[in-house]
């Protein structure tokens, strides 16, 4: 019997490590960020206590009158730089070994809506190691969305050493909104993103241990 | 879902699991506050370095100063510290050449300035006030402090204490507030005054003051001995 050629992905070392940092950071800043929301609340609702980040909350009020905000705060403020310097290796590394260019471009919305119109009727084909128009977008939105939270992250941490960048959100609170939707925005793609790894866990594997094979297969499987 | 894929479903489920992180909290373990505080202390140099001395926090129109401002301290506005204008003092220590204590009718006589700026509280929201009050570097000036000496500090009549780097207490717009919208500081809000600093977060802005010295030593803080940051700057 031939073997039939195999879909093949590989993840660099470099890759998996920043995604990895990023993977970490990220959630120990939307864990300790609900806490740190929860103080605050911009809308009308809070974030149960027990998926948030920031220590016993019972045990901070009673000692010193805090709502455990302080140690969410020293988290959020400790994550923010390996956030910070794990994407920016992340998108140096990608963008000098070609990995964007040769495997999320070229992007646009015809591509888009053609394999989002497959994909819903579960006729989208999928090749270890291949992209198609719905991930590259994803992908390139949640990078966009990272730069977003930084960005909004740092003007309300230095809303004046960094005046007038709030302006840019609309003031003050509208960076709070902004840093607030695309924390929802990053949490939709996670949520979605682990699914699909579920679904095909080899990429777990190639994200992890860096290669993953598969036999060929027919889409719509 | 054919079966294969089943199969792999339930052995992916430790990925699953890894997101649920932030579910078991081990942030009151000794360790990771020690890292924690550790990153905290390294923010603070961060947040030095990036001060500009002269570099102003946006001023607002009269219209956008809130005139019924947010209460906010760890004890009830009627726990406020009630101090008798005739017996109180400020006391003077420290690295300052002439430690005579001052009295309310003093200070009030100094010259002073207004200031429309926002206050931002740790926990987020936001707040504009009118502030009027002696510039506190002019304060310094006046008693002969060492603006060499790197940091102020505060003690106050409600057992607050906290303390603010020297470039900061010589910032143009850190002031000896006496006065929120026009009116002499009301009781709960500091009477008979409270440092107010537009480029640090609320909780740096000391109300009740009975204490300013100069001094080398970081001074210690309420809240920064409760796990917050000790340089906020904003």
């Amino acid at each position: 019997m031939s073997t039939p050629e195999l879909e093949v992905q590989t993840h660099p070392i470099a890759t998996r490590i920043t995604h990895w940092l990023m993977a970490l950071s990220i959630l120990i800043l939307i864990g300790s960020g609900w806490r740190i929301y929860n103080a605050s609340p911009i809308f009308n609702f809070t974030f149960p206590e027990e998926i948030t980040l920031g220590g016993d909350v019972e045990a901070a009020l009673a000692l010193h009158n805090d709502p455990g905000v302080a140690s969410a705060i020293a988290w959020h403020f400790a994550a923010m730089w390996l956030l910070l310097v794990s994407y920016l290796g992340f998108m140096l590394w990608n963008l000098f070994s070609g990995h964007f260019r040769r495997d999320f471009l070229p992007v646009g919305p015809v591509s888009f809506w053609r394999d989002f119109y497959a994909a819903a009727r579960f006729k989208l084909d999928h090749r270890l190691g291949e992209y198609n128009a719905v991930q590259r977008v994803a992908y390139w939105g949640v990078l966009f969305a990272v730069a977003m939270m930084l960005l909004s992250g740092i003007t309300i941490w230095k809303p004046v050493q960094t005046y007038p960048l709030e302006t840019l959100f609309g003031g003050f609170q509208g960076a709070r909104i902004v840093h607030f939707l695309f924390m929802s925005a990053i949490v939709l793609f996670i949520v979605i993103h682990v699914a699909l790894v579920i679904l095909v866990p080899k990429t777990f594997v190639a994200m992890t241990r860096g290669r993953a094979t598969a036999k060929p297969h027919k889409g719509g499987a | 879902m054919d079966l294969e894929r089943r199969r792999l479903f339930g052995g992916s489920l430790s990925l699953g699991a890894l997101t649920m992180l932030t579910g078991c909290d081990i942030s009151d373990h000794d360790s990771v506050q020690r890292a924690l505080a550790f990153m905290s202390r390294f923010n603070d140099r961060v947040q030095a370095a990036i001060f500009r001395p002269n570099r102003l926090a946006p001023t607002f129109s009269e219209a956008d100063a809130v005139k019924n401002f947010r209460y906010n301290a760890w004890y009830g506005p009627d726990k406020s510290p009630k101090l008798d204008a005739d017996q109180y003092r400020l006391r003077l220590a420290g690295l300052i050449a002439d430690k005579r204590p001052w009295t309310v009718e003093r200070l009030y006589a100094l010259p002073q300035v207004t200031q429309i700026t926002r206050h931002v509280c740790v926990e987020g929201w936001s707040m504009i006030g009118k502030w009027s009050g002696t510039p506190l570097r002019e304060f310094l000036g006046r008693v002969g402090a060492d603006t060499t000496a790197k940091y102020v500090g505060f003690e106050c009549a409600d057992g607050y204490y906290d303390g603010i780097d020297m470039a900061t207490a010589l910032h143009p717009q850190t002031l000896m507030a006496f006065k929120l919208s026009d009116d002499i500081l009301p009781t709960r809000y500091g009477y008979p005054f409270k440092i107010r600093i537009p480029t640090k977060l609320g909780f740096k802005n000391p109300k009740f003051v009975t204490t300013i010295y100069v001094t080398n030593q970081q001074p210690k803080g309420f809240w920064t001995d409760r796990g917050y940051n000790w340089f906020s700057g904003i």
